[in-house]
């Protein structure tokens, strides 16, 4: 089981939490100017790499406040980084 | 120490373990199921015998021998009924067609329904697969308890079981047999199958992929046909292409070994568990996948534990069971949970086959025919055309998520 680093509550088990996926993907500006292609990619198209990456959680049972980290999906090591807060 | 005369000999090799030459007329890249029957059937029904399988492990050591091999053909659309039901009519004349033992054995899979909403879905998919020609039927809780006695069909569990779907021809096989089958076929009709050969890159020249950069050496491809399940998303991306696949850890589970109480598959997608009791006597379950990303062929117990306490709830004899294994593969799943197949636009030799997700191994015969077809011709073959990866541009999704979502 993961151990994530909530930065309300502090380290608590995954099942506490929620996942929301690849940080930093935000609704589009403008959603009725975009093409088929784009509106495609901003519903289907999302980051899945072998190695670090930048994701969302909920903290559903405790703060209920969402967060973002660093985790590695090999490793599964987890780092809370202080840039990554700001990417929402 | 026992003396080793009291050890069996070693077997017979059932391919020869080929080194790589330095080009090809396909590549495929992976050696699990898909790659190996692609390989075949390029060479059995094409006469294209110029391939290598590409595969970064061992044979078979991804998800084709970590799946739970459950075997049907009962999902909801007309397309998957196509692919599906092409695969299963394959599984029955596999063991001839390859000249060997995979215990494929049609008991039956039953999806099991606990509310309202399923009985609806699952009557629904009754009614469509019987128009497709599927042997699908519906089953009250009392022929559900005659199939299954070792299930509890009282309204004693929290989630009583209010109906099933059967499908008399489902069942399971050997995955890892199924494999070697694959292999050994492929090799004798001059395929070469290369292990511990990890594809790293590519080299390319135009619109053309010249060659596959591999941990041993470049080998020059004339087509190139992706088949890497979990990793698909990497080594599209390695040709600049975006998938619309994530990668998550699926994991499943065996007992020890028991007396024979079941004998048929049950699958319950609501409270997430599904169960088989394989030649051998221990039973195979699985659970959902965990939620993450990852690829780490392992995921978090506590999934474990969900899945162990709907088993118990629903198999009350389980709780005598013990867990003596558990593991995980990497799956790749889309976003209507069905598969992506086809041509890569970007390329003029370049061909996909992902997003199989928690369910391809049921696929395998059916895509290998389908894949191979489609590679040979550099055509979509008519059960791989509504696959393609522009229906997430046009919209032409395929929503299986009812009929396989966790399900298998
Ligand atoms: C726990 C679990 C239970 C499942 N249960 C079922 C079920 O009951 N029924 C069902 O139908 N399906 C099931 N599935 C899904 C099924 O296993 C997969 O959809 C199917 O096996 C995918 O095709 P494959 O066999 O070719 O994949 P794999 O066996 O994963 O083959 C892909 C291969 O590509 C190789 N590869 C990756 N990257 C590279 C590289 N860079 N270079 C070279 N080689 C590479 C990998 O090592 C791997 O061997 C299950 C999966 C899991 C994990
Ligand atoms: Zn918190």
């Amino acid at each position: 089981m993961l151990t994530l680093p909530c930065p309300f509550c502090g380290p608590r088990d995954e099942t506490e939490f929620g996942y929301g996926g690849e940080a930093g993907v935000a609704y589009p500006e403008r959603p009725a100017d975009l093409d088929d292609a784009a509106w495609a990619e901003y519903l289907f198209l999302r980051a899945n790499p072998r190695g670090w990456f930048t994701e969302r959680w909920v903290h559903r049972a405790g703060c209920r406040q969402w967060f973002t980290v660093r985790r590695h999906t090999v490793t599964n090591e987890v780092v809370p980084d202080a840039a990554a807060q700001e990417v929402r | 120490m026992r003396t080793s005369e009291r050890l069996p000999g070693h077997p017979d090799f059932l391919w020869a373990t080929a080194d790589p030459k330095s080009s090809y007329d396909v590549v495929v890249v992976g050696g699990g199921g898909h790659g190996l029957a692609t390989a075949y059937y390029l060479a059995a029904n094409h006469g294209i015998t110029n391939v290598a399988v590409i595969e970064k492990g061992w044979l078979a050591g991804g998800n084709m021998a970590r799946n739970t091999t459950i075997i049907r053909s009962n999902y909801l659309w007309d397309e998957s009924a196509g692919i599906y039901e092409h695969s299963l009519g394959l599984w029955e004349g596999l063991e001839e067609e390859l000249d060997c033992e995979i215990l494929f054995s049609q008991r039956g899979v039953m999806n099991v329904a606990h509310s309202l909403g399923d009985v609806r879905e699952g009557r629904r998919r009754v009614n469509a697969n019987q128009l497709n020609g599927i042997d699908a039927q519906w089953l009250e809780p009392d022929e559900v308890g005659k199939l299954a006695p070792v299930l509890d069909v009282t309204d004693r569990p929290r989630y009583p079981v209010m109906g099933a779907t059967f499908q008399p021809r489902g069942g399971i096989a050997k995955h890892d047999y199924v494999a070697w089958g694959y292999a050994r076929a492929a090799a004798a009709l001059g395929v070469d199958i290369i292990q511990d050969c990890e594809v790293q890159g590519f080299e390319t020249d135009g619109d053309t992929v010249t060659a596959v950069k591999t941990s041993r050496g470049r080998i020059a491809c004339g087509r190139l046909a992706l088949c890497a399940a979990g990793h698909s998303g990497v080594l599209a991306s390695q040709l600049g292409v975006r998938l619309p696949v994530q990668s998550h850890p699926l994991q499943a589970l065996v007992s020890e070994l028991l007396d024979q109480v079941l004998d048929t598959v049950v699958m319950s997608n609501a409270v997430h568990v599904y169960v088989s009791q394989a030649h051998k006597g221990e039973l195979v379950m699985g659970a959902g996948v965990d939620a993450h990303l990852g690829y780490g062929q392992r995921g978090s117990f506590h999934v474990i534990e969900e899945q162990m306490a709907a088993a118990v709830e629903l198999f009350p004899v389980f709780a005598r069971a013990h867990v003596l294994r558990t593991w995980a593969g990497i799956v790749d799943v889309t976003p209507d949970a069905s598969p992506i197949v086809g041509h890569l636009a970007q390329w003029a030799n370049a061909y996909v086959n992902c997003g199989w997700g928690t369910g391809g191994f049921k696929a395998t015969p059916g895509i290998g025919s389908v894949f191979a077809d489609t590679v040979a011709h550099e055509a979509p073959h008519r059960l791989a055309e509504p696959y393609a990866l522009d229906r997430f541009v046009s919209g032409r999704l395929i929503d299986e998520h009812g009929a396989a979502a966790v399900a298998h």
